[in-house]
């Protein structure tokens, strides 16, 4: 037998150790947190700093003189001869004014390598509109190549390879000076579609095909979702068929989201035969995907409603289905509709299996309607991570701006939502 | 008329027996002396009406769009000459596009054979056809039944009984969805499987060790044996979800702990939301932060150290997916660590054992079967997981154990297999819904096993 005097001694000396463990064991916790708030962090602003230029747009305005001559054009208005006309002629001659000794065949190559790829499509453009400009002089603001433009906004980055020709950087460097070049908000990104140059694509179609998506997805998953829950918690005898309703449920919301590609590739597209790449079929495979979310969260709702309501109801002589639908649904619907948001919010982020139905086709019209191919945000920023282009790069992280910008609004509107309206019983 | 016209037309006749049925009942009661007299009230008799004019209407529609556009496409292949029949698959396809682009008007109709352009003319005139029979048969079955429905109302017709009953009916098939889902599901990939066996033996697929989906153009192509073996798929997606998990697993246990623990209450209010951030950002956004931040990070560190790396290097997709879990393993763990029962902490807390040791020796061994299954969710979620390791993980099909070289996973090669042009019926297409089924499987296994250790563990304590 050991004296309790001793016992308490012995106690007394491991404490020290003891404590320590202690401390080290919360610091363990602290270092768990940092770390993934670090993670969070580093996430954020890696996406800040790479896409804030995406933001801003490298321009080339000229004063360009439309000379019939020069581009042998005498009639914008008659389409075979516009087919045959150079556009190019004036932009460069333009430039010329400013590098008067830039004549030879390969200066007046980089020449025209200083105004984006569509520069002459733009000339073209605007002289089929107004066939009166023809021998004027235009002011005219080109969007810079995409070389150009990654020499003035990203000089000195060790993440860019400059690739531009020492003349055509002493050139820029010159017009800078001068306000020839000039960097401004890019509108291009908001009111535009896809392109195969970096300064003319924007985001503008992708953002419209996901409305269009969403929209179908809200439209199928919103009301089947409630009904589902109202069915399960309110009527659903217990039975077989019950329980394997929801097993099921329960196990959907864990596929890997990928599967419900397949399923959509499989059954929609392949046994309906509807077609690819359209917001029809993304909406009604990120319908299915959604739903199970929105019938777990609106069966919370439901059930959080007290049977106080219920009895009262009953009490008056309403029937079941009246009761559902006149008290517990409008009480419930705060819940509901809070869930929904969130589960729409993981659909707009989905990329998958809009990858498998075709939505990563390349794209340039704006869609106009649930049946034309189009795209989605988060697709659109997988194409864009995967262009060769330097200037993709940051029209990616942009994208992703807009995008995180808009699930943030939707989780703040459901948290706003559910500290509005949701009452406590 | 097109579905998507049809679809506004069905509702609005559907608002307008609503109408109809409504004046009705209130003129059927009016003699009787006002609505009192009628078994319902006659918003039931009105909603009785609506869904005898639309859910009739809307079936119809629904079966007809659904099945419209694959009939039409096989009778217009059946009436191709016999010269001009498809002998393959993709030689099927490559007819059928010509065909509908022909009958778009996209195409000049002196480019194709003479069949061809008459089965253009076949597809037109069937489409025409088609499209005007399911309107009318759509607005008559709309009209007949809201007719059928006013002729109903009566005071002694009980509306609301039979309202009911089919709402109930209603929400009864939108929670059967959830069955028709995951039928779906398996049919999709079961019938594409069972083909794919049928050209690749399956022994090949689940124990083959090398993977190149080649599919021959020509039949004495060098190379044209494509193979299909499964395994480097299988270690290059586990070593991916073991990095993801070594991750996330502990730095998302121990926050649990810390924040259920320890925390007070303002930090943890405002931790635990920016945590949960961590799980609503896009898959896509994490692809994009490892494949132009971490992966680049990673080759470049390794270069320092004397290493060879890849450039999409296992460790990068890992190490991102793994940030990507740990708000799901940190939630699962705090529901699970508050589960435990208050006396057993407070029993090992009053016995004299501090935080830490009540946390590892009581309160871990108790919980331990609800993380067990935590975890196992998080390994399925880490498996199924797409977006990172497709754009972050590469596609060589490398049997490796070395993570900073390239592997390639499951959920990668589906999407390379599917995505771009495509031939049904090839070896390579088909395989993408053999690795599917796979991945389902697993997936499904995982989350059985999971659910079911919570739920008994769940049960232990309630």
């Amino acid at each position: 037998m050991t004296n309790p005097g001793s016992q308490a001694e012995l106690v007394r000396r491991s404490l020290k150790r003891r404590y320590r463990k202690e401390r080290r064991f919360r610091f363990y916790g602290i270092a768990a947190i940092s770390i993934a708030l670090f993670s969070l962090v580093i996430l954020f602003t890696d996406i800040v700093s790479k896409g804030y230029t995406g933001f801003i747009k490298t321009t080339v305005t000229l004063e360009v003189h439309l000379d019939g001559e020069l581009m042998y054009l005498n009639d914008a208005s008659d389409p075979e001869q516009v087919a045959m006309a150079d556009f190019q002629a004036p932009i460069i001659k333009a430039l010329q004014g400013y590098f008067p000794q830039a004549t030879s065949r390969a200066d007046k190559r980089e020449l025209s390598r200083m105004t984006g790829s569509y520069a002459s499509n733009q000339v073209r453009d605007l002289l089929m509109e107004n066939p009166d400009w023809l021998g004027s002089t235009r002011t005219i603001e080109f969007p810079a190549h995409d070389t150009v433009s990654v020499y003035v906004k990203h000089a000195g980055d060790p993440g860019y390879s400059i690739r531009l020709t020492e003349q055509q950087q002493r050139w820029t460097d010159e017009l800078l000076g001068k306000g020839v070049v000039d960097t401004g908000f890019n509108d291009v990104f908001f009111t535009s579609g896809d392109s195969r140059e970096p300064s003319n694509a924007g985001i503008l179609g992708a953002l419209i095909g996901s409305l269009l998506t969403m929209g179908i997805t809200l439209v199928i998953a919103f009301p089947v979702g409630v009904a589902a829950a109202v069915y399960l918690e309110e009527f659903a005898p217990s039975n077989r068929l019950t329980d394997f309703i929801e097993v099921n449920i329960n196990n959907l919301a864990a596929v890997p989201s990928i599967i419900f590609g397949l399923l959509g590739l499989a059954v929609f597209i392949g046994l309906f035969g509807m077609p690819r790449s359209v917001p029809v079929v993304g909406g009604l495979v990120l319908a299915l995907m959604t739903l199970p979310t929105i019938i777990i969260s609106s069966r919370a709702a439901i059930k959080s409603v007290p049977p106080s309501i219920r009895e009262a109801a009953e009490g008056i002589g309403a029937s079941k289905m009246q009761v559902v639908l006149h008290h517990v649904l409008p009480l419930a619907m705060p819940g509901m509709l809070t869930g929904s948001i969130i589960g729409m919010a993981q659909a707009l982020g989905e990329t998958a299996p809009l990858l498998l139905i075709g939505m990563v086709a390349f794209i340039v019209e704006i869609p106009d309607g649930f049946f034309s191919s189009a795209t989605v945000l988060p697709v659109q920023i997988f194409i864009w991570a995967g262009s060769a282009e330097q200037g993709f790069v940051e029209l990616a992280s942009a994208g992703i701006m807009v995008l995180l910008a808009f699930l943030i609004t939707m989780n703040a509107f459901a948290i706003w939502l559910r500290k509005r309206l949701e009452r406590r019983w | 008329m097109q579905t998507a016209d049809l679809l506004p037309l069905v509702l609005v006749l559907a608002a307008v027996a609503y109408g109809f049925a409504y004046m009705r009942s209130r003129a059927v009661a009016a003699p009787l002396g006002g609505i009192r007299n009628l078994k319902a009230l006659p918003a039931y008799y009105a909603a009785r009406a609506a869904l005898w004019c639309a859910i009739p209407a809307l079936i119809i529609l629904g079966t007809w769009a659904a099945f419209e556009g694959k009939v039409i496409q096989d009778v217009v292949m059946a009436s191709l000459p016999a010269e001009l029949a498809p002998q393959s698959a993709g030689h099927a396809s490559l007819t059928l596009s010509q065909i509908s682009n022909l009958a778009a008007g996209k195409l000049d109709p002196a480019m194709v054979p003479d069949g061809i352009s008459g089965a253009a003319a076949l597809l037109q005139e069937l489409r025409e056809q088609s499209s005007r029979f399911k309107a009318l048969l759509v607005i008559l079955i709309a009209v007949l039944g809201g007719a059928f429905a006013w002729t109903r109302v009566a005071p002694h017709i009980n509306a609301r009984k039979s309202v009911e009953r089919t709402l109930q009916r209603l929400f009864f098939v939108c929670a059967a969805v959830a069955i028709l889902t995951t039928i779906g599901i398996v049919f999709s990939v079961i019938f594409e499987t069972v083909r794919f066996f049928g050209k690749v033996p399956m022994s090949e697929f689940l124990f083959g060790t090398s993977w190149s989906p080649q599919t021959a153009l020509r039949a004495d192509q060098i190379g044209s044996e494509g193979a299909f073996g499964i395994i480097p798929l299988f270690t290059g997606t586990l070593m991916i979800s073991a990095i993801a998990l070594l991750i996330a697993v502990p730095v998302g246990l121990l926050s649990a702990v810390y924040l259920s623990e320890y925390a007070s209450r303002p930090v943890r209010a405002v931790v635990k939301p920016l945590l949960e951030m961590l799980a609503g950002v896009p898959t896509v956004v994490y692809g994009f932060f490892a494949a132009l931040t971490v992966a680049p990070f990673i080759r470049d560190l390794a270069l320092m150290l004397g290493l060879e790396a890849s450039s999409q290097s296992a460790l990068a997709a890992g190490l991102v997916m793994g940030i990507m879990i740990i708000p799901f393993v940190s939630s699962l763990s705090d529901d699970v660590i508050n589960a435990v029962p208050r006396a057993l902490r407070d029993g090992s807390l009053a016995l004299g054992a501090t935080q830490s040791e009540t946390m590892k020796n009581v309160i871990f061994p108790a919980a331990l079967p609800g993380i067990m299954g935590g975890i196992l969710l998080a390994a399925s979620r880490a498996i199924g997981e797409t977006m990172i390791v497709v754009m972050a993980a590469g596609l060589a099909a490398n049997l490796t154990a070395n993570p900073l070289d390239s592997v390639t996973t499951v959920t990668v090669q589906i999407v390379t297999l599917l995505t771009g042009d495509q031939e049904f019926d090839s070896a390579k297409t088909l395989a993408a819904f053999a690795l599917g089924m796979m991945l389902f499987i697993v997936t499904l296994l995982l989350n059985v096993i999971a659910l079911k250790v919570v739920r008994k563990y769940r049960e232990q304590y309630d």
